[in-house]
């Protein structure tokens, strides 16, 4: 393996950088790239160029063209650009596309050329055109930055949450700045420019000149700078053919280059790893590449085609028409191993395996080589690290197969850094495949993370190969296959010409009852689409009524939303619903939706009952429901009216309800009630005390026992009250006054419909057994022994039971028979007993 | 006699740890709110929350507790039932705060779960940005070792007269809790709409959360859901035996009752906390009420004679009688004058003339003979007792007299609603419409005239059709039916001569021997049969064709000890006496019976649910 390392070209003494082939592409370009606006996304992202982005003519043939492709050249989408001239191009985190308009509006498209949305950078930008643009990534997402043709910026950290700001004026600025970037630090964007000899650090207060240390003089001019991947390092690139490279905070100078090429570079990026101490920049011109760093000597590459940098995490991509390759510092496990003449371990190790495989015993000088040392474990890890930042597979598989050959000869090496090796690297060469054209190096891979791959396959509609990988690294279905099949659901409700049902169908089995599937969210996609039909019958396969309901009620279909939140049997959802359709149809449609559902309608009379009393009635009415709206005002008679005019007043439209309710009894009640509340005022008025809101009977009650008897009378007449009812009105009222005298004037008024017990009883109530006896001689018979006994008359109640030769009675008297008085009774009684029994 | 259990009696599982969940729940809520606070506790969270948590529990959690809007606090937490009621009141305060200037964080905790109404509310007064909401899934509180209540009068009123179904999802999230704690119910029985929507409801629960418990062993083998408007009659009948008669009496508030100076014979009221560890009520809270003093009696002379015992004791044994026994007897003792103070009180008021008359015509209510006597009785008490403290008692008779009839005669029913009017007061108009709708108090007629169609129509047509005939029917005119399935079920026993309440043969001792609850027969029976098998025109007749349900898994996971263990669930509350009821059933089969209701009622607080009252 001589020729190993013939690409590894060295810069200063300890450092090499080598460029591979990623693919050779495949895009049948008709264009230079230079004619094009060129856009990559990092991280093995996809190409975006627009072609005749400048002519200005309307004819269709020169009209710009976008295209989409995959890092491998693959045509992903293509489409002729209607919309006003670009500026420029970028990808977000999210791999989507960022087209900046002159006008400051930004159109954002998907991988596939799909329109997505778009939004405007201010009218500020607007106003003064846009001058130049670029689109940075940070923490937070993907960022726009602005200079406008009145050399002011504006920019927005994050398209998603998007929040414009404009940056300070530089003082004295009357042309565009020659160069300028935006750097992140502290997590807040900054902008830098030059503008001759100067530069500026605006932030969102102020604008600072700063100047680099350690510059060296003569400058006139800044052509060109670079910001490193993650923000840390700056390049500066003078028109003196001076590259200055320092940190990003331009406190520190980290190394400086002469390279004596005044005309300004194409492009400057950095290429570093991280973890590593070398810095070199790679500055591109039209036909020559070159790569800087802190050595005296740069590598030089020649250029044939006209190429195009794309700043890696750890390199840089160079693609042109016909090639895509990576450039990138030789990563230390590589050098160790694959330097000539290398004694690592790691170099050891795989030079054994190879003699093994040739049957030499020159693999177990090797090895012993390595174990005298005790450097096996080291020589392991070493091949193993090595391997994941090969690019060819069979490099891949020599040094994997070294590893596994040392470990054989140790004892506890732990498997798991090995197996994940294996599955990473296998799932690298498949994304990395041409077909698929993700070319992710083992450190952005990392970086990047696999549910982070997934959702990058997943927005390729790269489904199987998905999946694949879901099931190969064994990832819990509700994160990996669930997740994935999820996304083709809501792709495949896209395509149009396939009919809902079989959509619906083909969806429902694939993903049948697949935990973490969410049906809701396919449907809202397919409505999203303007699918409404296939979003229902989607919604049919959702178990979970609660995530039916609020895309039902999103396509208008509310009262079928209604329908399936009653069937919840949740309330609170009901009432969601319900709150909708209030606003949603006018008020007519609304109740007759909820009078069709006796559910919802309770729900909502009961709301209404405390907040919205009007509502309530209106309720009422719609329905012709003449006797709750008869109750709903009656009410109203005592809860909100306070005047007695305004009481009388509801009362009447009570009893209006009820006579077209046909209840007429209600109605006659309710208006027994107005002429009683007009009588009790008079009564208020005339006799003072409080007769309002008292009952008939307590009316009359309170009547007589103001001594108003005639008056009481009177009452009782109009409102026909019972007999009855007034004589134990009246019995009740004198004897709470104990007003006999006049209790017994009443009494011989004329019979006593209710008889003369109650009299006797409520006497002895009232302790008066002496008023009590003057009614028990009046107690009909089938009460006399009852009234007897009550006045403690036990001799003349037996008399009397005896008389009756009631058996029940003769008991009762027997069982008031106390001791030794009663003696005589008792016996009397037991006779009479005995005697009725013998006949 | 208390109801000793018979040997092989399962035994109850543990409801504390219920206690414990919502106390903790409570305090990280409460933590979640950290410094000094005030907090505004809804009246009727008071009781349940005292059950749990000591006052004293709060207070070491940095709070100050009161309940007038005067708070101190740059932190003011609610804790309320979610009513709008409570919402406009929330909402005021904070708006008075507002416009003072008083900037305040406020925290709301709905228990046991928020609605969206509530939410609205806030919002419609323009304050939901400025309070937080929680919620403290607090909805069962164990009052007794055997007994779980919901502690929601309102569900009653809120489902059975106004058709609102909020609560239902609130008490599957109780059952699917008890599922979670105690193992899944292997046999579920159900009748009445509001059960089988509660239980579906509930499966559904469990569905969406499978697995959890699927493999454990169930602890309660049985469960019975009931909807209270399955029977009513039972509910609205005086109570007699002593925990429902002291609840008739003095109200049993949360397990609680407050004794007045009547009962104490001191001059102040007392609070006595009523459940299984009270030894004296424990033996007399089952008893009918005519066995009670005896036994009291009989317990003060053992009492006695304890005591008596120290009389001979030589130096040591008294010293071991002081400590160790002494307590307990003294404990006793007050116990023991308690509980023959109230029964003194209660004699006092239920012993007169009125008391017996009042059972008598119950009685023949429920037998159904001399229904005019009872009636002209009914009709004699508006006239007499007109004064508004007594619209309840009579109201309730009114209704009795409706069910058991299947409504009143037009000419009774105008009448009676007149005199009642005249009594009462106008607004019990509404009181008499709230009836009807719940189908307590109706009117005999139109719905006669439906049955003889329905029993034409339903000759024309399937079983299953017609039970949904008989269900579109009954909702137009709910009848009772009650005169036939009392005789189906046979709910008034025979008597033959004398039935002696000291050992009870069947449940009907619990009304003085005159009838067998309703809902504890229809529950024994299912039991019996471990379905609704030959129960059909029972069913029928309840107007529950569609709503009673058997459900049973046929694993055999089931312990033999824990299938005799039965959870009855009463959505719309419960009374005394059915607990008594089926706690003798329990005893005569071997049965354990754990109550779950959504309150305790009453026959009382049935009427005060119904009735409009001012305000």
């Amino acid at each position: 393996m001589d020729c190993y390392t013939a690409n590894w070209n060295p810069l200063g003494d300890s450092a090499f950088y080598r460029k591979y082939e990623l693919y050779s592409m495949d895009w049948d370009l008709k264009e230079e790239l230079r004619d094009c606006l060129v856009a990559a996304a990092p991280y093995g992202g996809p190409v975006a160029l627009l072609r005749n982005p400048w002519r200005k003519e309307k004819a269709a043939s020169v009209r710009p063209v976008l295209d989409i492709y995959s890092a491998s050249g693959m045509p992903l989408a293509s489409l002729l650009w209607k919309s006003g001239p670009v500026v420029s191009l970028g990808w977000s985190a999210e791999e989507e596309l960022l087209c900046v308009q002159e006008d400051g509006a930004v159109l954002v498209y998907g991988l596939h050329g799909d329109f997505r949305r778009h939004f405007s950078m201010g009218n500020e930008v607007l106003q003064n055109r846009v001058l130049d643009a670029r689109i940075f990534h940070t923490e937070f997402g993907s960022g726009v930055a602005i200079l406008t043709g009145a050399h002011r910026f504006t920019l927005s950290a994050n398209v998603g949450d998007l929040k414009l700001r404009r940056m300070p004026e530089v003082p004295g600025l009357q042309s565009a700045p020659s160069c300028w970037t935006v750097l992140c630090q502290d997590r807040v964007a900054h902008i830098l420019l030059a503008v001759g000899p100067d530069l500026y650090l605006l932030d969102h207060a102020a604008c600072s000149a700063v100047t680099p240390p350690g510059l060296a003089p003569g400058v006139s001019s800044f052509l060109q700078m670079a910001v490193s991947f993650t923000y840390r390092h700056l390049a500066l690139f003078t028109d003196t053919g001076y590259i200055w490279m320092g940190t990003a905070s331009l406190k520190e100078k980290l190394c400086e280059f002469n390279c004596n090429i005044r005309a300004a570079p194409k492009q400057m990026v950095w290429c570093s790893r991280p973890r590593s101490k070398e810095r070199a920049v790679v500055v591109a011109w039209e036909r020559r590449l070159m790569v800087v760093g802190d050595a005296p000597e740069s590598i030089q590459f020649v250029l044939d085609e006209d190429s195009y940098l794309v700043p890696e995490l750890d390199g840089v991509r160079i693609f042109s028409r016909s090639t895509h390759e990576f450039l990138h510092e030789v990563p230390a496990a590589s050098e160790e191993i694959f330097k000539i003449a290398s004694m690592a371990p790691g170099a050891l190790l795989l030079e054994a395996q190879k003699e093994y495989e040739k049957e030499s015993q020159k693999a177990d000088e090797y090895l012993r080589e390595i174990q005298e040392l005790g450097q096996l474990t080291q020589a392991v890890q070493q091949c193993i690290e090595a391997a994941g930042h090969e690019h060819q597979p069979d490099m891949q598989k020599s040094l994997l197969r070294a590893a596994s050959f040392g470990k054989c000869f140790l004892d506890r090496f732990p498997p798991d850094s090995f197996v994940r090796m294996c599955q990473d690297l296998r799932v690298l060469n498949a994304v990395r495949d041409y077909h698929i054209g993700i070319p992710l190096t083992y450190s952005q891979y990392k970086q990047l993370t696999i549910q982070v791959l997934l959702d990058r396959l997943v927005l390729r509609r790269l489904y199987p190969l998905a999946i694949q990988i879901c099931e190969y690294l064994r990832l819990p279905e509700v994160q990996g296959v669930s997740r994935i099949l999820a996304h083709w659901a809501c792709y495949k409700v896209q395509q149009k010409d396939v009919s809902d049902e079989d959509v619906a169908r083909a969806i429902n089995q694939k993903l049948g009852d697949t935990p973490g599937v969410s049906y809701s969210d396919i449907a809202a996609r397919a409505y999203g689409c303007g699918r409404t039909e296939l979003a229902i019958k989607l919604l049919e396969y959702e178990p979970r009524s609660g995530e039916q309901v609020p895309l039902l009620l999103k396509m208008k279909r509310s009262k079928l939303a209604l329908s399936k939140a009653i069937e919840s049997g949740d309330t609170d959802l009901v009432f969601t619903v319900l709150l909708h359709l209030k606003n949603e149809l006018n008020r007519g449609d609304f109740f007759m939706t909820l009078r069709n559902q006796p559910m919802a309608l309770s729900l909502y009379r009961q709301f209404c009952k405390h907040q919205e009393l009007e509502t309530l009635k209106d309720l009422y009415n719609q329905d012709d429901n003449h006797q709750e709206l008869g109750s709903f005002h009656i009410r109203a008679s005592y809860a909100a009216e306070e005047r007695i005019e305004g009481r009388v007043a509801a009362l009447q439209t009570a009893a209006d309800a009820f006579y077209k309710a046909k209840n007429e009894f209600a109605a006659k009640a309710t208006e027994d009630q107005m002429r009683l509340l007009r009588l009790q005022r008079r009564l208020e008025d005339e006799l003072g005390g409080q007769f309002l809101d008292l009952s008939l009977h307590d009316t009359v009650t309170t009547l007589i026992l103001g001594g108003h008897n005639k008056r009481a009378e009177q009452l009782a007449r109009d409102f026909r009250i019972p007999d009855k009812r007034l004589w134990w009105l009246k019995l009740t009222a004198l004897a709470d006054l104990e007003d006999w005298e006049e209790l017994e004037k009443f009494s011989k008024s004329k019979k006593s419909p209710i008889g003369y017990l109650p009299f006797v009883e409520i006497c002895i109530k009232q302790h008066n057994k002496y008023e009590a006896k003057k009614y028990a001689s009046r107690v009909g018979p089938e009460q006399k022994v009852k009234a007897l006994l009550l006045v403690g008359d036990v001799a003349q109640a037996a008399d009397v039971a005896i008389e009756h030769r009631n058996e029940a009675e003769l008991s009762l008297v027997l069982s008031h028979c106390t001791g030794a008085t009663d003696g005589a009774t008792a016996d009397k009684i037991q006779r009479a007993r005995a005697q009725a029994q013998k006949k | 006699m208390a109801f000793p259990h018979r040997p092989d009696a399962p035994e109850l599982p543990d409801f504390s740890m219920l206690k414990r969940l919502a106390r903790d729940q409570l305090i990280y809520l409460l933590e979640q709110l950290p410094g000094k606070k005030d907090l505004f506790i809804e009246a009727d969270l008071m009781s349940p929350l005292d059950r749990i948590a000591n006052v004293s529990i709060l207070k070491v959690r940095s709070l100050s507790l009161r309940s007038c809007p005067s708070f101190l606090f740059e932190q003011l937490c609610f804790l309320v039932r979610p009513r709008i009621k409570n919402m406009r009141y929330i909402a005021s305060l904070v708006n008075a705060d507002k416009v003072a200037g008083r900037t305040r964080k406020y925290k709301v905790i709905f228990s046991p779960q928020k609605f969206y109404a509530c939410e609205m509310v806030l919002e419609e007064e323009g304050i939901y940005g400025d309070v937080s909401c929680d919620e403290w899934a607090f909805s069962l509180l164990p009052l007794d070792v055997d007994l779980l209540s919901m502690e929601l009068p309102e569900f009653f009123r809120d489902y059975f007269l106004e058709g609102d179904q909020r609560w239902i999802n609130t008490v599957a999230q109780a059952l699917h809790l008890l599922s979670t704690l105690y193992g899944p119910f292997p046999n579920c029985y159900g009748i009445g709409r509001c059960a089988k929507m509660a239980y579906e409801l509930w499966r559904k629960l469990e569905e969406e959360e499978d697995g959890e418990t699927k493999g454990r062993r169930p602890e309660i083998g049985h469960i019975f859901l009931l909807d209270r408007d399955v029977d009513f009659v039972t509910a609205l009948c005086s109570q007699v035996v002593y925990e429902g008669l002291v609840d008739d009496t003095f109200r049993i508030k949360c397990g609680s009752v407050d004794f007045g100076p009547e009962v104490t014979s001191s001059d102040k009221s007392l609070k006595v906390l009523l459940n299984a560890e009270d030894k004296v009520f424990h033996e007399i809270r089952n008893e009918h009420f005519s066995n009670v003093f005896g036994f009291l009696s009989q317990k003060a002379r053992n009492l006695q004679a304890q005591y008596d015992r120290r009389r001979g004791m030589d130096i040591k044994q008294m010293k071991n009688f002081v400590s160790q026994e002494l307590k307990g007897l003294k404990q006793e003792h007050r116990l023991l004058s308690l509980h023959i103070g109230a029964c003194e009180s209660i004699m006092k008021k239920k012993t007169k003339q009125d008391f017996q008359e009042l059972i008598k015509t119950e009685h023949a209510l429920l037998e159904g003979f001399s229904i005019r006597e009872s009636t002209s009785y009914i009709e004699e008490h508006i006239d007499r007792f007109g004064s508004p403290r007594f619209f309840l008692p009579v109201l309730r008779l009114l209704c009795l007299l409706s069910i058991t009839e299947n409504g009143l005669i037009p000419k009774d029913y105008r009448s009676l609603k007149t005199q009642y009017l005249q009594s009462y007061g106008p607004e019990h108009l509404l009181t008499f419409s709230n009836l009807r709708r719940a189908g307590l108090l109706t009117e005999q007629g139109p719905g006669d005239t439906l049955t003889a169609v329905e029993s034409k129509v339903s000759k024309l047509v399937t079983d299953k059709a017609a039970g949904k005939i008989t269900d579109a029917f009954s909702s137009l005119a709910k009848r009772s039916n009650f005169r036939a399935i009392s005789k189906k079920l046979n709910l008034i026993p025979r008597v033959d001569g004398e039935y002696d309440l000291k050992v009870p043969r069947d449940m009907a001792y619990v009304f003085s021997g005159a009838y067998v609850p309703l809902s504890c027969r229809i529950i024994e029976q299912v039991l019996e049969r471990r379905s609704w098998q030959g129960l059909d025109e029972v069913v029928r007749l309840l107007n529950c064709g569609d709503f009673a349900f058997t459900d049973m898994t046929k694993e055999d996971k089931a312990s033999s000890e824990s299938l005799r263990l039965i959870l009855v669930v009463f959505l719309g509350g419960c009374t005394f006496s059915e607990i008594s009821a089926l706690r003798f059933l329990g005893r005569e089969k071997g049965y354990r019976f754990i109550f779950l209701t959504t309150a305790v009622t009453n026959s009382a607080r049935l009427m005060e649910a119904m009735s409009e009252v001012k305000a």
